[in-house]
């Protein structure tokens, strides 16, 4: 019996987006990377080509962390004492990108200096080829005057600056139009907040290929469903033809996941959890394929496995033998 | 598809005799297309109306249930391709596969350690659904063998896989009257299969390795009564099956395509690494009725159940904590006591900021409906009543020597008048995200 098989045809496309630039472009990068273009709802070849594979960021830090859990810094070692070192292990470890979280304070539990932040992302972008994503602490005015540090020691990279939100991405967006960086617009699992996000960055002027959307996104079993939700209607209205969703999205399943006590933690915790280590990499991978699945272009992630095990699942997604 | 008022009183006897009770038999068909009548209302609808109005009465994907003493799975029955849309209603079962092939005290171990597994999520108590029993040796003899131990150390929903209706045959026998998922009939032995599920009651999964086949197949087997089916569509890989899934849940709900209204049978064997909690996932959150694990280990299951438990939460209705005093960090009666609501997010964020910053306080969680704190403050849900009636309900006097109180941020206007209704304690104004509590925490109690 032959089967017809309906097809969605949607008057939209999500823009391409590209990360970072080489000498011939203006920057030091050994390679860039594309995201973005999907003419469908993730993983539907059989009604569009997806012409750009979503992405792995892996997090590095501009210091030794002081609340990453143990699991995570005996698998980065030596290398979390430096974002040199960290960020070519990350490169090693098959990162497509790198994402610098910059910390709020120093080793020393001073506040971090514009100076030290410029000095972290100038030694990432000397140690690894790759495009890079700087991160502020996720407080507006330290995100602010360290970003725009950053974005002028390092103009003509195309670095993506966050965490640009409602309370100070005028700041952050008129050092990415000043430097030529892009902007990943964060706003707290919403679609209409974050229509009006990317709407306030425009209307500043940022060409809107240098914009990413970070919609923020739950782990699993701390509203994941929130963000899963919101990414598939924000994708869906992309495909509408809303071009103020239209831009390739960002999460950060590694940051959330890694804040759950089921990853974070392995000691008092009930024994039904079974094995820590293999427990806190399921969740950071099944937060991150259930978001992938939902729309995402670029995911954050902290361990090197979970890393493995996502681009496994990326490339068999990429790869679907049906066409029709 | 439903049938409008219109379309259901052409196949009415169109008399307006008034036996059903309605005035008109237009007013009843009206009633009818609203579900708010049964159809046996009317003494004079000839047979083939009925047949014709049952079958459009159908639900796009049918709700196949599996049970066993006491236990019972429900699949299908799905309205919406995004849960944002309505809500996904009927969870994906959850079986451990096991092979006949092992040793009966190895499967017998297998089965009640999976049995027995019970892990609580937000105050719910999560299990696994059942087992699927594969006749990997294709004989009869210790297939029926390893459905009985399954049986002996389980009481929950099975699966019996064989392609060989001999080896199902016994394996059915093995459980007398009870009806397992027969899994499952293909091209070549559908006939066959048919039977066993129609003697025994059973729902029938139905292979084909293309739609096509697929469709072709359950309509035929429709025919010969079995009713109750369950898809496997033959796609292993993660990319393949994500496709296939999707494609047969349009068709169901955008086509109203019979031969494919059935829920669907995932497998999430994988060898790479976490490879198979990674295929489960899709499985989850993409369409699948019934999903079989390879191995069961509590690591896997349980972000598994959670997952399934937030893919199907309703979209309207957030997770919600049990309203209470909860202890963070052992905390002493020294300790401050923090309000929130008791939206499950809100809940967590709090929790988990004091938590990780290892300062112990008491979180009293009040009964905010769902909400978080400003849109339960805005529904009057979180006000300084409220949280009195919460500081007396629990007792919290009780278990705190010093007694201050700490408010969310983005309520300190509350303040004044929580100090009216708890004259004997000290309000305090919090930060307003969560995130910054330790810092808070350190520097102000």
């Amino acid at each position: 019996m032959p089967v017809d098989i309906p097809k969605d045809k949607w008057p939209g496309a999500v823009r391409t987006i590209t990360l970072g630039a080489t000498p011939a472009e203006g920057g030091t990068r050994a390679r860039t990377v594309t995201v973005g273009g999907e003419k469908a709802l993730p993983y539907m070849h059989f009604e569009a080509e997806m012409p750009y594979r979503p992405v792995i960021a892996l997090e590095i830090k501009d210091r030794r962390p002081d609340d990453w859990s143990p699991l995570l810094l005996e698998e980065w070692g030596e290398a979390a004492n430096d974002p040199a070192a960290w960020a070519k292990a990350a490169e090693t470890a098959g990162a497509d990108l790198l994402v610098l979280a910059l910390s709020l304070t120093g080793a020393d539990g001073q506040p971090t200096t514009p100076a030290a932040a410029v000095a972290a992302a100038k030694a990432v972008l000397a140690a690894s080829g790759l495009p890079l994503i700087v991160f502020g602490p996720g407080q507006a005015e330290a995100d602010n005057t360290l970003l725009l540090a950053v974005a002028e020691a390092t103009k003509g990279e195309r670095l993506a600056l966050g965490i640009c939100e409602d309370k100070n991405y005028r700041t952050i967006v008129a050092a990415a139009l000043a430097n030529d960086h892009l902007v990943t617009a964060r706003t707290p699992m919403d679609v209409n907040l974050a229509k009006q996000l990317n709407i306030l960055i425009s209307d500043m002027g940022l060409p809107l290929d240098r914009i990413l959307m970070d919609p923020t996104t739950g782990a699993l079993g701390y509203g994941i469903e929130y963000g899963y939700s919101v990414m598939e209607r924000l994708r869906l209205a992309a495909l509408q033809g809303d071009a103020m969703t239209q831009f390739p999205m960002i999460v950060t399943p590694g940051f959330e996941a890694w804040k759950a006590k089921e990853a974070k933690v392995g000691q008092g915790v009930p024994a039904e959890w079974g094995d820590w280590r293999e427990r806190a990499i399921t969740w950071e991978t099944l937060t991150a394929i259930t978001l992938l699945e939902s729309g995402a272009d670029i995911v954050v992630l902290r361990h090197p496995e979970s890393l493995r095990r996502v681009r496994a699942a990326i490339d068999d997604l990429m790869t679907a033998p049906v066409t029709a | 598809m439903a049938l409008s008022g219109i379309q259901i009183y052409k196949l009415l006897p169109q008399t307006n005799c008034k036996d059903c009770g309605y005035p008109t038999c237009l007013a009843f068909a009206m009633k009818l297309a609203a579900k708010q009548a049964e159809l046996s209302a009317c003494p004079h609808v000839s047979e083939e109306a009925k047949a014709q109005l049952s079958e459009a009465a159908e639900p796009p994907i049918r709700l196949v249930t599996l049970q066993a003493d006491g236990h019972e799975i429900k699949v299908g029955n799905e309205t919406v391709l995004f849960r944002h849309e309505k809500k996904f209603f009927n969870k994906p079962g959850l079986f451990i596969r096991v092979c006949d092939t092992d040793p009966a005290e190895t499967i017998r171990a297998q089965v009640a350690a999976a049995d027995s597994y019970r892990v609580s999520y937000v105050g719910m108590a999560l299990t696994l659904d059942g087992f699927a029993v594969e006749a990997e040796s294709n004989d009869a003899g210790t297939f029926a063998a390893a459905v009985s131990a399954v049986r002996a150390a389980s009481a929950r929903p099975l699966i019996l896989m064989s392609r060989d209706p001999a080896v199902m045959a016994a394996g059915l026998r093995a459980i007398d009257g009870e009806s397992p998922l027969i899994y499952g009939a293909d091209s070549a032995n559908w006939q066959a299969m048919a039977d066993l599920a129609r003697q025994h009651n059973a729902p029938l999964a139905v292979l084909g390795n293309s739609l096509d086949e697929l469709a072709e197949l359950t309509e035929k087997i429709k025919e010969t009564g079995v009713r109750d089916l369950v898809l496997d569509h033959g796609a292993r890989s993660m990319g393949a099956a994500l496709i296939r899934q999707t494609q047969i849940r349009r068709l169901a709900l955008k086509q109203n395509f019979r031969p494919l209204g059935f829920p669907i049978i995932a497998f999430a064997g994988n060898d790479a690494p976490g490879g198979q909690a990674v295929m489960a996932a899709q499985a989850i959150a993409k369409y699948a009725g019934f999903v079989v694990l390879d191995s069961f280990a509590p690591e896997t299951v349980y972000p598994l159940l959670v997952l399934r438990e937030n893919i199907y939460t309703d979209p309207q209705k957030p997770i919600q904590v049990q309203p209470a005093l909860y202890e963070i960090n052992n905390p002493s009666p020294e300790a401050p006591v923090l309000v929130t609501t008791n939206f499950s997010i809100t809940y967590f964020s709090v929790a988990n900021e004091v938590e990780s910053s290892g300062l112990p306080a008491w979180l009293l969680v009040t009964d905010a409906e769902g909400m978080s704190v400003l849109t339960a403050w805005a529904a009057g849900k979180f006000d300084a009543e409220r949280i009195a009636k919460a500081v007396k309900g629990f007792n919290v006097a009780d278990k705190v020597s010093r007694k201050r109180l700490v408010l969310p941020g983005h309520v300190a206007v509350l303040s004044g008048e929580l100090e009216e209704e708890l004259p004997d304690w000290e309000i305090r104004v919090g930060p307003r995200e969560a995130v910054d509590l330790p810092a808070f925490m350190k520097q102000a109690l």
